[in-house]
This record gives C-alpha cells, structure tokens and sequence, in this order.
C-alpha cells in the first residue's frame, strides 16, 4: 500500500543510497516514457501503430514497475513502486529530460524513440553484466524488448527520412527538435561512478550508440543535428516545464484517494 | 468435387448449394459462391463490429494516463491493445468478402457505417473502467459468442478467439468494481455510480425488440444470427444481477424482480428514445469520438503516404538490381 502523502519529505533529496538513486532514475526514464507514448493510443496514424505504440509503453511500464519495486525494497522505507510512481513531485524525479518532452507529431514521437532505444540497447546489453542480480536478470529480458523497439523506430526513420519529402522534411525536424536532450544519456553521473560493477558509466555507451544512429540518419538520407542547447540536470531532479504537466495528470486520481487500495 | 473453373455453373445451381450448405451447418469461406444479400450482410456487420473494436478504445483510453496504479495502468493499456487487435482481425475478415480496410474505414470516417452506440457515452471516473468491463464488455460476449458459430467461416473463427480475449476484460472489469466497492466509502459511491449510469445502456447493446428489428429474420434464415434480441437481453440480465450481489453494488432498476413463474429476471421498461437519438448522432460523445478519429487519420496521412513512397522506391530499387543481377 502506498505511503500517505505528508511522509513525503519537505525539500526535495536525492535517495542517499547510490544503488536507489540508479534504479529510480532508470526507472523514472521508462516509467516517464510510457506515459508520453500511453498518450499517443488512439491517436496514432494507422491501428497497427496503436498496438505497436502500446506495446512499446507496455514494455517500458514493465520495466519501470521492476526497477520501482526494487528501489522501494532496497530504500526499506515502506514505499511501493506507486508510492514513488505517485507521491513524488517533480524535483524528486531523476529521468533524463528526453522521456519527458511532448509527443509532438509522429517524426517527432520516432525520433525520440530512436534516440532512446538505440540508448536503452547499449544500457541493457551491458547491465546483463551487472553484479546486481536484479538489473543482470531484468536486463536479459529487457534487451529483447529494445531490440524490437529500437528496430521498429529505425523502420519509421527511414520511411519518414526517405519516403515523401513532406516526410523527410518533418523527420529531420524531429530529429532537431530532440537532439538537444541526446548529450544528457551519456553525461558522466555521480551515482553510477559510485556504484562500479552494478551500473554503467554512460560516458561509455556513446560510442556504439553513435555508431548505430548515425548510420539510420544517414540511410534515411538525414543530417544529424548540431544542436547549440543541451538538456542536463534530470538526474538531479532540475526537469524542463513539461514535466510538472504529465505528473498530475498521472499522479492526480491516486493523490485524491489517500491510503486507497485500487 | 470436380470444378470447372471457366464456365460456372448457373447461379440457380449454385444457389442450391448454398442453401443446402447453410441447412448442414457447413462453413461458408471466401471462394464459395454466396448470395450478394449475404455478402452486403456480412460486410455490415463485420464492418459494424470492427468500427466498434476501433472506437471503443477512445473511452477507454480516455483512462491510460490517470490509472491509478501502475499494475492498473497496465492491464488498461493492453485491453486497449487488445481492441486495436480485435479490430484488425475483424478488418481481414471483412476483407475476404471483397471490400479494403480503408474503403470501410472510409465509410465510418463518412458517417455511412456505424459503431456500437454504446461508445458514445463518456467515461467520468475511474469506475467507468470497471463497469465497461463488467457490464459493456459482458454484453459483449453474450452478443458475440453465439457468432463463433456464425455460418460465414472467417467471421466464425476471428470470434472465437476474440470472445477468449472479452471474457478475460470481463473478468477485469469485476474485480476494478469489487475492488472498489470493497474500498472506500467514496471508491465504493464511484463503483455505484458507474453502474447507474452504464446499466440501461448496456441492455441496450442487445438492439431493439425483436418486434422492431429490421434485419433479424433474414440473417437468422443465413446462420448469422442465432438467437433474439431480447433473448440474449434476457440472459445477461439473469446472469448479472447475482454477479452485482457479490461486487454489493445495487442494479439501478426499482421494476427488477425475480420471477418465479418464468425462472428469470422480470426488468423495467428500456427508454427506446434515448437509444433513437444516439443512433441519430445526438449522444454525450458522439461528435467528439468521430473527430478524434478523423483527426488520428487525417493527420497520420502524411506518415502513410511517406511510407508506401518509401515502399515503392525500394521495391524499385530491387528489381533494378535483381535485373542488373
């Protein structure tokens, strides 16, 4: 059961233990990103990609209900993986800045989802290798998933990038529109350097993501942006203005109901 | 059985066969001769079903954002899926009759097909989720289940595995409301209130009294309806009310009554009006459902046209190089 919402600390604090603060950060960026696709249901150009968008936020809920879950276990405070999902506020999420921002339209939603899963891939073929028993066991079944996903994103960059030219003039500013948030994925972080052998440094996922991304750009006949502004600071808990709207939209029914079963 | 391709036999013929092969109980598929009343018939009604799949994932989805919980959040989004599912299955269906997805999505788009009227209510609170589950998608199933058995093959067994997956979200449904009327006082007066307003609308997913049904005599003759209107009324009502004993929730009917001397539940009268004027278009959610969409279509066109352009180019760009090869 959830914890009622007045235990929730008067200033926002980073978890003290590394390994709760790594977990809820991959776990916000999953959770994060599943909300934003959950959005596009019903909305998507064609019903095949319904179930795809669906399926993918799915994966990425599983994923975050795992990495929650554990993070309440090891914090040993009580908080169930809906006491974090639910009765935190903004400064105490610790997603990187990407998963947060809107869907915008279809270029825009594929680029992200490019940019995130070709990120995901490299993040999960290397936690397989964790120490950690939990991040080892969920990385080996979540870098199937990613596959799938960073697959199907690369199929609609290169559709978009190199079908009609209205599509490849939206796809390239979708990928404009989301490079700024791309450097944050591999800043070096304090938490993973204190946790050597459970986590990754990010640092060392960019070149194989590089690799890969560059090369989808390149085939969807696209240029790869160079953005002058960067995002930095989601996993200190500093967001852009758009996540303080997704969470009460997501948060607002179980806050309304406090100590409630549902 | 020897067929001559070429010359087909007279369509006196082959309406015998038909009719012998509907009086055996024996599938009809695609390459079978049939009736074009048959045909037109079916592709309404499939049509009909799988606009219904696609639309009702809009009240529904109307929750995904606000679960409240994640476990919750889950299992919405993938009935939701399921849905999106359940209407491309029922899409192929139609298209082994002759007709395209997108000449029927066309026709919904248009407003010259239609969708289950009970998707043009709003979902208001959380409970909604439990009471379409409960109730919209128990109507459902007894609704369709019959149509397992419908003599047109491809429909038949699409149903099948659709009801299998309907029971499963009726299942869901129960326990959002028992959980609920198990909660709170205030979770407890959402599940009620949820019921109230669903309950005379999922009576009416049945359709009109078989007195004023237009096209039940004909496609019972055809194997495509098994039972009455208000038969399958009758049996959902009887098998409800004791299910709305256990979630301890109060079916908002003050005529409701067991009657002995039929063995079943006698109900009150169904405001036929309001199911009029829904069908007419002047339901809560009518205009809003249509536009999102036409919306969702429209403005995905671009994103299918990028793709069959990019599907061409490389179709072309292999048989230049098979050619070359």
């Amino acid at each position: 059961m959830s914890t009622p919402t007045t235990s929730r600390p008067q200033r926002p604090t980073a978890p003290a233990d590394p390994l709760v603060a790594y977990l809820v950060g991959l776990g916000d960026d999953a959770l994060i990103l599943a909300q934003r696709l959950g959005e596009w249901i019903t909305r998507a150009p064609q019903i095949e990609e319904d179930i795809a968008l669906g399926n993918i936020a799915l994966d990425l809920l599983g994923q975050a209900r795992v990495l929650l879950s554990h993070a309440g276990e090891v914090e040993g405070a009580g908080r169930d993986e809906d006491a974090l999902a639910y009765l935190r506020d903004e400064r105490e999420f610790r997603n990187v800045c990407l998963v947060e921002i809107p869907n915008g339209d279809f270029a825009v939603t594929m680029a992200r989802q490019l940019v995130f899963s070709a990120y995901q891939y490299e993040l999960w073929t290397a936690l397989r290798n964790s120490t950690e028993p939990l991040l080892a066991d969920l990385a080996a079944k979540a870098v199937k998933e990613v596959t799938y996903h960073r697959d199907h994103a690369t199929q609609w960059v290169l559709r978009l990038g190199d079908g009609t030219d209205e599509g490849h003039r939206r796809m390239q500013a979708g990928l404009d529109r989301v490079w700024p948030y791309v450097a944050e994925l591999f800043a070096a972080d304090d938490v993973a350097a204190q946790l050597p052998g459970v986590a990754v440094d990010p640092p060392s996922l960019l070149a194989p993501w590089t690799a890969y991304v560059e090369d989808v750009v390149a085939r969807a006949t696209l240029t790869v942006p160079t953005p002058t502004w960067h995002s930095r600071g989601g996993r200190r808990g500093l967001h852009t203005e758009h996540l303080g709207h997704l969470l009460p939209e997501m948060q607002h029914l179980h806050r309304a109901h406090p100590g409630a079963r549902w | 059985m020897q067929v001559d391709v070429d010359t087909p036999p007279p369509v006196e013929e082959q309406q015998l066969r038909f009719d012998r092969m509907i009086a055996d109980e024996v599938r009809i598929e695609p390459r079978d001769w049939m009736p074009e009343g048959y045909r037109r018939t079916l592709i309404r009604q499939i049509a009909q079903h799988a606009h219904s799949e696609i639309i009702g994932m809009q009240p529904e989805g109307n929750w995904i954002t606000r679960a409240p919980s994640l476990r919750r959040k889950a299992i919405l989004m993938a009935k939701v899926q399921d849905e999106a599912g359940h209407g491309l299955y029922l899409y192929s269906a139609a298209e082994t009759l002759g007709v395209d997805r997108e000449e029927l999505l066309d026709l919904l788009h248009q407003g010259k097909q239609k969708y289950s009227s009970i998707f043009n209510y709003p979902t208001l609170t959380w409970a909604d989720m439990g009471a379409i589950g409960w109730l919209v998608d128990g109507a459902a199933i007894m609704n369709q289940v019959p149509l397992c058995r419908c003599s047109y093959g491809p429909y038949g067994r699409a149903m099948v595995r659709i009801c299998k997956e309907e029971s499963f979200h009726q299942r869901q449904g129960f326990e959002i409301l028992h959980t609920l009327s198990h909660g709170t006082p205030a979770q407890k007066a959402m599940a009620q209130d949820a019921v109230d307003r669903f309950w005379w609308p999922s009576l009416m997913m049945f359709g009109p009294p078989d007195s004023a049904s237009t096209h039940s005599a004909q496609s019972t003759a055809w194997g495509i309806k098994r039972f009455g209107n208000d038969e399958l009324r009758q049996r959902f009502v009887d098998m409800t009310v004791p299910q709305a004993d256990v979630l301890g929730l109060r079916i908002p009917d003050p005529d409701l009554r067991w009657d002995e001397a039929t063995g079943h539940y006698a109900f009150g009268a169904i405001d036929w009006d309001e199911l009029d004027r829904i069908i007419r278009g002047d339901g809560p959610c009518n205009a809003q459902r249509m536009e999102r969409r036409r919306t969702a279509h429209e403005e995905g066109a671009w994103v299918r046209d990028s793709a069959d352009a990019y599907a061409r180019k490389h179709a072309a760009a292999a048989t230049t190089t098979s050619d070359a090869a």
